[in-house]
């Protein structure tokens, strides 16, 4: 008996210390990547104190003198930040309503077509323009539509005098545009495709035993049922609207167009990184990602009051 | 499947086979015309005969490009960089992924949401700027793999695969005297080789295509990417290069053109098989736990 118990200690002991031993190896695996994320994720945010700082290069960053809110005051007086956030604004609201249908519509009639191989032929080439890089993007739509362009030449053969298209604002947006939809509603149907791979056939079945015609089958079955991934897809893009990639509209913009391609990304790498206004720069920045992060915050929010899962 | 009611060759399908035809066309013809223009000579250009096909068919521009040991030593630099970083990226991503699809690992969730808070809440442009400087990392290569060693985005999907994986096959590992490293060695990483391999895609399409780090960080020829040197090259209005009697073959869109082509290639050559991979990939991705 007594023996017995002994062992059984032992053994429950043993198991402790197994136990220990391999939370020990596991956390060991954590050393590294936990460095990463600390230095290079969460270190930064502690720079950004340097948005209320009086930056000086010799001094550094914790030995310049505080600014208090002196940026920020700047910042909301500056014509051109409300020039960047505007023009943010506009860009990101014309993707919205211009681009946000196609992958949408596009996914829905692919989805009706009956043969499985010309599906996927259509889909891999469609795919293809997201994987070029944005350089290479941007290089193909100055030579469409330069004045050497395809564009020019098809109109030339109308008796079209050439057509400045990346030097004219309001043409400039509409190519930003256009060409988010050629490179991005193939990949963007993906997430539609998905989810309609997903309905239930019996619903088809059914509808089609009611009588249903083709149209009528995407209307009351397949547009209810995807439903929830649009909405989801909507709000999410609603809440990063004051969010704005750095690569497109700096890439695409040029000199003549300054006045709407100038985002606040572009705008906080030209006043910070080019010109070395770090402290305003950082300011602007903060700005922008603390409004952003409460928008994502929202939308997230109202995703979920309204029944979808949400992403966070 | 809503399409399983229509015939082969019923109007409606017909009409599906010519509206993706012209689709697949206004994919195609873009990336056809810029091909055209880099292999088009100088008269045809100007005269705005360039459409779809090559005019005047030369191989002057190509000349030029592999000419200038800017973009092919740049080419050579992409190629190395990407392998080495998609392999350590992975390598990375892997060690904290595996931990934490464990569900016994105490503070787990705490971990997570330390990952998880990074995909929302970021410093910004100039505090990482101002940490890559006050590390000396500044014109050096490490800056072009460590400040995106792991994508939080990347670890979430591989959590799920290594959470997926069957426990009965880690108790035995254990029961065997395996240690949680020989684990990951021996079982984990094993099961999960093509999620894995996806994983390492992502990061090398990713570390490929971008140019923005080595436009804030890099000043120093020798660490130019491919994609930044034909960034570089674009911004010249001009004919970029001077090398005497060819300059009047040439015009600068045909020089452009044909540096965008040759930039193009290396990811039109492996581009079938990322594909692949790669759309099953954001499958998984927008499955939850």
């Amino acid at each position: 008996m007594k023996v017995n118990a002994k062992g059984q200690q032992k053994k429950q002991k043993s198991g402790k210390n197994r136990k220990r031993m391999k939370h020990l190896e596991l956390y060991s695996m954590l050393i590294i990547p936990l460095i990463y994320f600390a230095v290079f994720k969460y270190l930064p945010m502690v720079g950004t104190v340097a948005a209320f700082k009086e930056y000086n290069i010799f001094a550094g960053l914790l030995g310049s003198p505080w600014a208090g809110l002196k940026h920020f005051n700047e910042v909301f007086h500056s014509h051109e930040f409300y020039s960047a956030l505007k023009n943010t604004i506009i860009l990101n609201l014309g993707e919205l309503l211009i681009t946000f249908p196609f992958p949408i519509a596009l996914a829905v009639i692919l989805n009706e077509m009956r043969s499985e191989k010309y599906k996927k032929v259509t889909q891999t080439i469609m795919y293809l323009p997201h994987f070029l890089s944005m350089v290479i993007i941007a290089g193909i739509v100055y030579q469409v539509f330069a004045s050497s362009g395809i564009v020019n030449n098809v109109l030339a053969l109308f008796g079209a005098d050439p057509i400045n298209f990346m030097g004219d604002p309001g043409k400039w947006r509409a190519i930003y545009w256009g060409s988010s939809i050629w490179m991005g509603a193939g990949y963007g149907m993906i997430v539609y495709l998905a989810a309609m791979a997903g309905v239930n056939v019996e619903l088809y079945d059914a509808a089609y035993i009611d009588g249903a015609g083709r149209w009528k089958r995407i209307w009351h079955v397949t547009l209810p049922q995807l439903k929830p991934t649009i909405v989801i897809m909507l709000i999410m893009n609603v809440g990063k609207i004051l969010s704005i990639s750095f690569e497109r509209p700096y890439l695409l913009g040029n000199v003549m167009v300054n006045d709407v391609s100038t985002v606040i990304s572009t705008y906080v790498y030209s006043i910070g990184l080019q010109a070395g206004r770090y402290d305003f720069a950082t300011a602007v920045g903060l700005f922008q990602s603390v409004v952003a992060l409460v928008m994502v915050l929202a939308a997230n929010w109202i995703a979920k009051k309204m029944g979808e899962e949400g992403i966070i | 499947m809503n399409a399983k009611f229509e015939k082969n060759n019923s109007p409606f399908q017909i009409f599906l086979w010519i509206f993706f035809g012209l689709v697949i066309i206004v994919t195609l013809l873009p990336i056809m015309h810029i091909v055209a223009m880099s292999f088009s000579g100088k008269e045809a250009i100007m005269k705005g005969d360039v459409g779809i096909f090559p005019k005047d068919f030369t191989l002057e521009a190509y000349a030029m490009v592999f000419r200038n040991r800017g973009i092919v030593h740049s080419l050579f630099f992409s190629i190395i960089l990407t392998l080495v970083s998609a392999v350590l990226s992975t390598f990375v991503t892997i060690l904290a992924a595996y931990p934490l699809s464990k569900s016994f690992l105490k503070g787990k969730t705490f971990f997570m949401a330390v990952i998880t808070i990074t995909m929302y809440v970021n410093a910004g442009m100039v505090p990482d700027y101002l940490l890559i400087k006050e590390m000396n990392l500044l014109n050096t290569v490490w800056v072009l793999l460590f400040p995106g060693l792991i994508s939080a985005f990347n670890l979430i999907i591989l959590r799920s695969f290594f959470a997926g994986i069957n426990n009965a096959l880690f108790e035995a590992a254990y029961i065997d005297g395996c240690s949680e490293w020989k684990c990951l060695f021996k079982v984990a990483i094993p099961l999960s080789l093509p999620s894995i391999f996806t994983i390492m895609l992502f990061y090398a399409v990713a570390r490929w295509n971008n140019i923005s780090d080595v436009l804030y960080y890099i000043n120093d020829s020798n660490l130019y990417t491919l994609q930044y040197q034909l960034k570089l090259m674009l911004d010249t209005l001009s004919l970029p290069y001077e090398y005497g009697e060819i300059v009047q073959h040439v015009t600068p869109e045909n020089v452009k053109s044909s540096t965008v082509v040759f930039s193009m290639v290396p990811m039109l050559i492996v581009y079938p098989f990322v594909q692949k991979y790669f759309t099953k990939g954001v499958m998984i991705g927008g499955v939850k736990e």
